[in-house]
């Protein structure tokens, strides 16, 4: 047994787009202890509903963070809508819906692709971007935004999808699907690739329940935990919706999980889009929320669940705005599997978690 | 210094950006824009890099970090500010945290607006870029012979 060693693992290095600081102690490239030190995007936006009204806020819960950046803007509409009774239009639900997806198609893509760079895979990287960059095609000619679309404002959404532009989806999503299921191939067969996946990482469906982790690092810990099965918003129309579960749970189990959630949410763009009703895409909204009424809303972010709480005082501004994100429950989950690993591991299973730390610092 | 003028490599830090500018300055070096053909390639590596790409608003705990990437660097090197939080600390300039633009910490020679920064006004920027590198490279060494 030699000496424990402290290695500072971060706030910038090459395995991280965004900044976390751990310090690592070893003992003979064994990791003892991961201490997370968090705060370098800290920017307290939480605070600016005192200063911004109820319809400007949206643009600021957007940029809470870049890659589930719509899912939060729905998230924040639908909490204000519920906290003012307002009844949004059912095509605006369905639209929503369509998008959000979308984002979690982009999301999850460019989650594999940053995991096969982690594990030295460069060519695996650059196709799973390059399919990317074809969903964010779609975003720019539905919403004029790459990856800030500002389309869903409360009671409702700015755009309308044609009928015309519904068919290039369907055009789009049926040619990503045959070249996404070879690079799915890829990551589920390949030797070099199981190699640093399998048995890494691994927690315990106890563990995962104990430390209230959410989203597919739940779910490949074989914890039934998915809030579009409530059936909220347009989800409900789905016929049948399972989440997709492992039980292995480890580094493999949470990649194929992503992986196979990315053909399922392909599925449920296509099923709501054969049933997308006609109609209104919003409804007016005036006054402002009543003096302490509340309201709370759960929402499937592509990194799990996403809690968001907010309290009305009479004026146009809210009195309180909080959100609970997805990251900020994984992260306990993650100093837990990395206590034990190997040190060149660490990135490996930093990444399988998909650390959104924009999100969780806000 | 030639060879570095053409094909500079660039480092990134996400300062306290919301992703979006990062996942562009990503998009950028891949398939799509693909700026890695002409040879800029991201390093994770300060001393390795000639661009410096920040992308978000400076705030008290990620200042020192910014200042030591930029200090490590090694002469010439150039700083963009990708994206409008780095610029002036855009929708988020009364934040409590947040102190404002990348400038606030480091010298500044690109700015490249947008929210967010869309790939093409990074690659503007990284063109614009390489002439500051020139001029820097030559006064350089123009003061060595001097010395």
């Amino acid at each position: 047994m030699g000496k424990a060693t402290v290695i500072p693992f971060g706030p910038q290095h090459p395995v991280l787009p965004e900044p976390l600081h751990l310090d690592l102690v070893v003992e003979d490239e064994v990791v003892i202890e991961a201490i997370p030190q968090i705060g370098f995007v800290h920017r307290g936006l939480e605070r600016l509903v005192q200063t911004r009204d109820y319809h400007q806020f949206i643009y600021i819960a957007e940029r809470i963070c870049g890659i589930c950046a719509f899912g939060h803007s729905m998230g924040y509409a639908e909490t204000v809508e519920k906290l003012m009774g307002i009844e949004i239009p059912p095509r605006a639900e369905f639209l929503r819906a369509v998008w959000h997806e979308l984002s979690r198609v982009h999301s999850h893509l460019l989650w594999m692709g940053l995991a096969a760079d982690a594990f030295g895979f460069e060519s695996l990287f650059m196709h799973c971007w390059r399919l990317r960059e074809r969903i964010l095609d779609l975003f720019e000619a539905t919403t004029g935004g790459r990856v800030i679309f500002s389309v869903v404002k409360v009671g409702g959404v700015t755009r309308d999808i044609s009928p015309d532009m519904f068919e290039r989806f369907a055009t789009t999503l049926s040619g990503i699907k045959g070249e996404y299921n070879q690079i799915c191939k890829a990551f589920l067969t390949d030797a070099s690739v199981k190699n640093r996946t399998v048995d890494v990482g691994t927690i315990s469906q106890q563990a995962a329940l104990d430390q209230c982790m959410v989203g597919p690092f739940a779910r490949a810990s074989n914890v039934n935990n998915d809030i579009r099965a409530l059936g909220n918003g347009a989800y409900g129309a789905l016929s049948d919706f399972k989440p997709i579960l492992d039980s292995q749970g480890d580094c493999y189990a949470r990649v194929k999980v992503r992986a196979l959630e990315v053909l399922q949410s392909i599925d449920i763009i296509n099923e709501l889009i054969a049933q997308i009703p006609a109609g209104d895409i919003a409804v007016e909204v005036k006054g402002s929320p009543a003096l302490g009424a509340e309201a709370s809303n759960v929402l499937e972010q592509p990194r799990g669940e996403c809690y968001y709480y907010a309290r009305g005082n009479g004026t146009k501004n809210l009195e309180r705005m909080r959100m609970r994100t997805p990251t900020s429950q994984n992260l306990a989950g993650m100093t837990t599997a990395l206590a034990g690993c190997d040190l060149a591991d660490v990135n490996m299973i930093v990444l399988t978690i998909d650390p959104c730390i924009s999100c969780t610092e806000r | 210094m030639s060879f570095a003028t053409k094909s500079p490599w660039v480092i990134h830090y996400d300062a306290s950006s919301c992703n979006g500018c990062d996942i562009e300055v990503l998009a950028a070096l891949c398939p799509g824009f693909d700026v890695e053909r002409f040879g800029i390639i991201n390093t994770g590596n300060p001393k390795h890099a000639d661009i410096f790409l920040v992308t978000g608003s400076v705030n008290e705990q990620n200042i020192h970090t910014i200042k030591e990437i930029y200090n490590q660097m090694l002469e010439p090197k150039v700083v963009i500010a990708c994206g409008v939080c780095a610029c002036s600390a855009g929708v988020f300039h009364d934040c409590y945290n947040v102190i404002g633009g990348v400038d606030q910490a480091i010298p500044v020679d690109v700015y490249a607006p947008g929210c967010a920064v869309r790939p093409e006004a990074i690659i503007d920027a990284v063109v614009e870029a390489l002439g500051i590198l020139d001029k820097k490279a030559k006064a350089l060494a123009a003061k060595k012979k001097g010395a």
